[in-house]
């Protein structure tokens, strides 16, 4: 059973006097157990929001995230019920997640008292047992956040939060703030912590090329829908949407450090104002006359061409799917 | 204080020394003032309009007072005094805007309502107003003056608490099941300390100015109190002995001027960007 479940969700900004961005219009998505979701998308195509829709800081407008098997609520003014204690979140900045004004243990003694709601003191032994386990000496404790480096802030924001022996973390960009060198560490980190802790991981990042090697299943975002899920292997050697052909044709071979396609033709469009139908058709150099009048589904498709029959509604997680005409009326099944 | 000998002093600028010897000199004399003071304040025992001498350095005034034991004796009234009114105003308008800034929905409306009703009045104009109501003496200048000062606070306090309380510390925190009061206590107040701390000092000159304003207008301190600014007010009548009115212009001009000087020295050592915050 999938530890993080978030289905047809819809984010809107409502702002007065403006159009209201869609900034997430219809996710489905699923994390398992010991799995890493890798969730790729263009700057402001949503991923932050999705992220924190899913662990309950902003209210989705629609749909439902669910957490070991229930409902999600939105962290109000309340203190989060401990049911939702172990859905944790990495964000992207480590210098603006850790109070500069605490030392790191206690810091991560708010995570090591999380689930029993208990005060721990910084000097407790379970607070060394989890800088360790991200690779950090035990010392580190009685020090202040500006005594480490940008990687290693992330990895104490990864401790605070593993301190609270969560099942599932949504980490937001965690490694575009940092060098190549500490984004390849704590990228292994998490592929270990994965294993070690049977963590449900989604990985959010606008960097296909680090997400490719860490990832066990990839979703590629565009202007606040998934256009396509799958085994992120699959999805490298056989793209099936024409936005994530266009993203992995981006990547400088081999391995490089990718950016996001500079190729594609035409601006990110508003998600005030997203495109009719096929979001992604005023730049797809696929697009047919049905791409701008109807809105494709997501929809799981069966290996390279066979044609099975009319697409499906069930919720995706791992299996195969794309959100493109072209795919669905030759390969859905 | 152990922040202010590691930032201040090795990098401080000569200003910030002289300044902080100042307010040192200041606070000595207004400790020690009986010993330090020629004479009795209030004695009329010299001849009046004696100008600066060996025997009255700052001269006597026009019953024959000591202006050094005046000027002197001052500094017990308007240091304390300027003191009390930052620390008043700084309290209330702090929880007040702490207040708003955390609860926000109706309350903060019409607290934020309230501060700009009371910025909206030219401040000293209002403060007359409620110290002539009050009547003339120095309480009542303080309290009309805390009615002018809090907002200033509360304003800012409210600004901290609601930027600081979408911090991604803060939220983090929330998210390990922390209530928002103990984010508020924990990562939220102590990072106001500082910002706080900055504009009180920076408000002590300030409030020695007003509190010498209102008693230069005969609505603070009341005859035969040495006070600096009634004793510049009075010295104004009587413009051709000028050192009835220089020296505790001077007082209040030293004293002022130092606050501010260490002001802006607090405000380098707390300024986000050039603080611990990115170190
Ligand atoms: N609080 C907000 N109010 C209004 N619009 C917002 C708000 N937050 C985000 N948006 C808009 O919603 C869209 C999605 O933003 P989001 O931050 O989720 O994107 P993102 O994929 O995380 O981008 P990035 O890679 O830059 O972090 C953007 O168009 C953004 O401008
Ligand atoms: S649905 Fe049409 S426009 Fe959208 S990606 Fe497929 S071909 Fe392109
Ligand atoms: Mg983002």
């Amino acid at each position: 059973m999938s530890v993080l479940s978030i289905a047809d969700l819809h984010v809107d900004y409502r702002r007065r006097g403006r159009p209201t961005v869609q900034a997430v219009a219809g996710v489905s998505l699923s994390v398992e157990k010991g799995q890493i979701l890798g969730l790729v998308g263009e700057s402001g195509c949503g991923k932050s929001t999705l992220a924190r829709a899913a662990v309950g800081l902003v209210a989705p407008s629609a749909g439902t995230v669910e957490f070991d098997g229930s409902p999600t609520t939105r962290l109000s003014r309340g203190t989060r019920p401990a049911h939702l204690l172990g859905l944790q979140m990495v964000f992207q900045n480590p210098y603006a997640s850790l109070n500069p004004r605490r030392r790191v243990g206690a810091q991560i003694a708010d995570g090591v008292g999380a689930r029993s709601r208990t005060k721990v003191r910084a000097d407790d032994p379970r607070v060394a047992a989890v800088l360790e386990l991200v690779g950090l000496p035990t010392s580190a404790a009685g020090r202040y956040p500006h005594e480490f480096s940008g990687g290693q802030r992330q990895r104490l924001a990864i401790a605070r939060v593993l301190a609270a022996e969560p099942s599932a973390v949504v980490l937001d960009e965690p490694l575009s703030s940092l060098d190549a060198s500490a984004q390849a560490q704590i990228a292994s980190l998490l592929v270990e912590l994965k294993d070690k802790l049977s963590l449900a991981i989604l990985l959010i990042s606008h960097d296909l090329s680090v997400v490719r090697q860490v990832a066990d299943v990839l979703a590629v975002m565009y202007l606040g829908r998934v256009v396509e899920v799958g085994p992120t292997e699959q999805i490298w050697s056989d793209p099936r949407h024409p936005y994530t052909q266009a993203l992995i044709g981006a990547v400088p071979q081999p391995d490089g450090l990718g950016t996001l396609p500079t190729a594609l033709p035409g601006e990110v469009p508003d998600p005030a104002r997203p495109p009719s139908g096929c979001r992604f058709h005023p730049r797809c150099p696929e697009a047919i006359a049905r791409c701008s009048v109807e809105q494709p589904d997501l929809t799981v498709l069966v290996p390279s061409g066979r044609k099975l029959g009319t697409s499906i509604d069930t919720p995706i997680g791992t299996a195969r799917s794309a959100a493109c005409w072209l795919r669905i009326d030759t390969e859905a099944r | 204080m152990n922040i202010l000998s590691r930032r201040v002093l090795p990098r401080s600028k000569p200003l910030t020394v002289i300044a902080v010897t100042v307010i040192a000199i200041w606070l000595l004399v207004a400790l020690l003032a009986p010993v330090l003071a020629p004479g009795d304040p209030l004695s009329q025992d010299g001849t009046p309009f004696t100008a600066p001498s060996g025997a009255h350095w700052f001269g006597t005034d026009e019953l024959g007072r000591d202006v050094l034991s005046r000027v002197i004796y001052g500094a017990r009234l308007s240091l304390p005094l300027a003191l009390l009114l930052v620390v008043l105003s700084a309290l209330i308008g702090g929880t007040l805007g702490a207040l708003a800034g955390f609860l926000r929905g109706p309350v903060d409306g019409v607290l934020m309502r309230i501060c700009d009703l009371l910025f909206a009045f030219p401040g000293i104009v209002l403060a007359m107003v409620v110290a002539a109501t009050l009547g003339p003496g120095i309480t009542n200048a303080v309290l009309a003056l805390v009615l002018i000062s809090w907002p200033w606070y509360a304003r800012i306090v409210r600004g901290l608490v609601v930027s600081l309380g979408e911090a991604e510390y803060v939220t983090a925190r929330r998210l390990l099941g922390a209530s928002t009061w103990r984010a508020l206590l924990d990562d939220v107040l102590p990072n106001i300390v500082g910002p706080i701390l900055v504009l009180a000092t920076l408000d002590l000159g300030g409030a020695v100015l007003l509190l010498s304003g209102l008693s230069f207008l005969g609505l603070g301190a009341q005859a035969p109190v040495a006070e600096w600014g009634s004793m510049v007010s009075h010295g104004t009548e009587y413009f051709q002995h000028w050192w009835l009115g220089l020296f505790p212009g001077l007082a209040i001009f030293t004293v002022v001027l130092a606050f501010n000087f260490v002001g802006d020295a607090l405000r380098d050592v707390f300024d986000p960007h050039t603080g611990r915050a990115h170190g």
